[in-house]
């Protein structure tokens, strides 16, 4: 059994507990911990994705219960690209939170090291309550990164997220229940050989959970009409916040994928392709939804907000095409939107800082004291979300178009993806020319801009978006052969179940 | 008592989703509290109910209760109680912040 599988869960449980107990040592200690641990995190991850890169399923029974009656985490391809896509993004955000932001009120570093525990255990997790756990863990972390600085704004944001997730955490817990009493096991595996077999009295109680189980996921995922809690949560946050969210939204689709995919998956008896009816028209009505509040935006942050939303839709849209082939290329898209998502929620405090009064409002009113880095910036990152040429943006799209040519559906599929990317670049060029280019006033310069740090932080992340496309051959190969993995749903069920790993336990002397 | 305890579910939740649809924010918190008890007994049940059996394991009786939807329950308790707790703090801090107790707080559109 290799222990490499629990340490991503296991490291900022540690430095999480570290940071409680040496919270009075002063923010230099605190910083030093919190990025030991992010960079950690993403060392094992990478460690992680290149021994999974060769398709082993590597599978950690915690406390050496079998499955499956103990607790799995599950380590294949999907799981190590999803780790190194969080840890990434953690890393650039909290760089960019140690030049300052992290003073804006107390306990910032165990918050942020809780949200990556649940993120990465929800990432490994191979059970259903397990999941259900850790997305409890992520979300109260990430209620208070959320309040993190406190403010009208974020206070009346936070109600509404806090108060939705508890009902959709209650809805989790029918699903669970409705999936157990049908099948009377949780472990992800054993419920993908169990539902085959399930009887015509079990059918009722197992679409129910299943569908359940989308209804929760979608609300995560922000989905329509689920999703509209998250524009303003998002657009109050503090950056740093903002841009680990933006790996939030795609815990979300993961479950989606890895929970249905696995369990409800097209030779599961009488629920087979459960979700295939919905996945497609929710995908199209959230990307419709989502531009429309691209364009209404008269905020940057809210529009960022509004994009997030914008990408999750995508990305359900296209996986509703249901291939293998779609499956790679929604992958190759998330990596995409993630980096840049984040990156820009980053730029758009950098532009708040240096604006001040103005904030990130989109009215020609206040310069920025680096025009050409953060011009320079928001272009490279526009290009990247919008899906222009040449970076990933548009190598991701062009795929997902690809994917979607022989599909039935095809039409929809390509005016949706096209109008909504034309729509976005309109928005996204009259946000630009209205901080940018259209500004009267510069009295305001005086003020000192960010140091080095943040901008480094920012440039990482935008910089993502380029390096996709120059590696685009890897990665592309790397999101293919994790389609397939995913698609063989036998050899998941079998690694799971098989136990080979766990080590016969030593003799008892004298017998019980 | 199928019939009994599923009723009990049912009506809990209809007088949750009655409160979770107030505007002010001490019904809502309620409401959410009744929810958690109606799922937690129907995780319960989950487990399928059964009457005068051992609480966890007996020898030589032959149906024995499943424990795993106790375990599940206590976990939900446990992160339900959590989640109130952090939910009234946080009603509270809106009311200090918004100066109201409604949802959509303060100066609303």
């Amino acid at each position: 059994m290799n222990h490499l599988v629990v340490l991503p869960v296991l490291i900022p449980l540690l430095a999480g507990a570290l940071l409680l107990l040496t919270a009075r040592a002063g923010k230099t200690v605190e910083r030093s911990i919190g990025l030991l641990a992010t960079t950690a995190m993403l060392v094992t991850a990478l460690a992680l994705l290149s021994q999974v890169s060769a398709g082993e399923l590597m599978v950690y029974y915690s406390g050496n219960w079998p499955a499956p009656y103990g607790i799995v985490l599950v380590a294949d391809r999907l799981s190590a690209l999803m780790l190194s896509l969080a840890a990434l993004l953690a890393l650039a955000s909290l760089l960019y939170a140690i030049s300052g932001e992290d003073r804006l009120g107390p306990r910032f570093h165990v918050l942020f090291q809780m949200q990556l525990l649940g993120i990465n255990g929800a990432f490994l997790t191979g059970d259903l309550f397990n999941l259900f756990v850790f997305f409890e863990i992520l979300l109260i972390a990430s209620y208070a990164l959320q309040l993190h600085g406190g403010g009208r704004a974020r206070v009346r944001a936070a109600l509404h997220i806090v108060v939705l997730n508890l009902l959709g955490s209650a809805i989790f817990l029918v699903a669970v229940g409705a999936i157990y009493a049908a099948t009377g096991t949780l472990n992800l595996a054993d419920l993908a050989a169990k539902v085959t077999t399930a009887g015509p009295g079990q059918t009722g109680l197992l679409r129910a959970g299943g569908l359940l189980l989308l209804v929760v996921f979608a609300l995560k995922a922000a989905l329509v009409p689920l999703g509209f809690w998250l524009p303003p949560a998002y657009a109050s946050a503090n950056a740093a916040a903002a841009a680990l969210f933006a790996i939030m939204t795609k815990v979300g689709v993961y479950a989606i994928l890895r929970v249905h995919g696995l369990v409800f998956g097209p030779d599961a008896g009488a629920t087979a392709s459960l979700l295939s009816p919905w996945l497609l028209p929710i995908g199209l009505l959230t990307v419709l939804v989502a531009t429309l509040g691209v364009l209404a935006s008269r905020d940057l942050r809210r529009l960022l907000a509004h994009l997030v939303v914008l990408s999750a839709g995508t990305l359900i849209l296209t996986l509703g095409l249901n291939s293998e082939a779609a499956t790679s290329a929604a992958l190759y898209y998330a990596l995409n939107s993630t980096l840049v998502g984040g990156g820009l929620f980053l730029l758009a405090d950098l532009i708040a800082r240096e604006r001040g009064e103005a904030q990130t409002r989109l009215d020609c009113e206040q310069a920025v004291a680096r025009p050409a880095l953060l011009g320079t910036l928001f272009f490279l990152g526009a290009i990247g979300v919008a899906g222009l040429p040449p970076l990933a943006g548009f190598a991701a799209k062009l795929y997902i178009l690809q994917s979607a040519y022989l599909h039935t559906a095809a039409s929809w599929v390509f005016s949706a993806i096209l109008l909504s990317g034309l729509l976005v670049i309109i928005a996204l060029s009259r946000a630009g020319s209205a901080l940018f280019w259209r500004t009267g006033d510069t009295d305001g310069l005086l003020r000192t801009p960010a140091g080095l740090l943040p901008a480094a932080a920012t440039t990482l992340l935008l910089s993502g978006t380029a390096a996709l496309m120059l590696g685009g051959g890897t990665v592309t190969a790397f999101t293919q052969a994790t389609a397939a993995q995913l698609a063989d749903r036998t050899a998941y069920i079998d690694a799971v179940m098989s136990n080979q790993a766990v080590v016969p336990s030593p003799q008892r002397k004298g017998g019980y | 008592m199928e019939i009994l305890v599923s009723i009990l579910i049912g009506v809990m939740t209809a007088s949750a989703v009655y409160l979770l649809l107030r505007a002010r924010i001490f019904p809502v918190v309620l409401g959410l509290s009744l929810l958690g008890y109606a799922v937690n007994i129907l995780l319960f049940a989950s487990g399928r109910l059964q009457l005068d059996s051992a609480p966890l394991v007996e020898h030589g009786l032959a149906q024995l209760p499943d424990p795993l939807p106790q375990a599940l329950v206590l976990t939900a308790i446990v992160i339900g109680f959590g989640m109130t707790a952090f939910l009234v703090v946080l009603a509270l801090r809106a009311l200090h912040e918004l100066g109201d107790d409604h949802m959509d707080g303060g100066d609303r559109p």
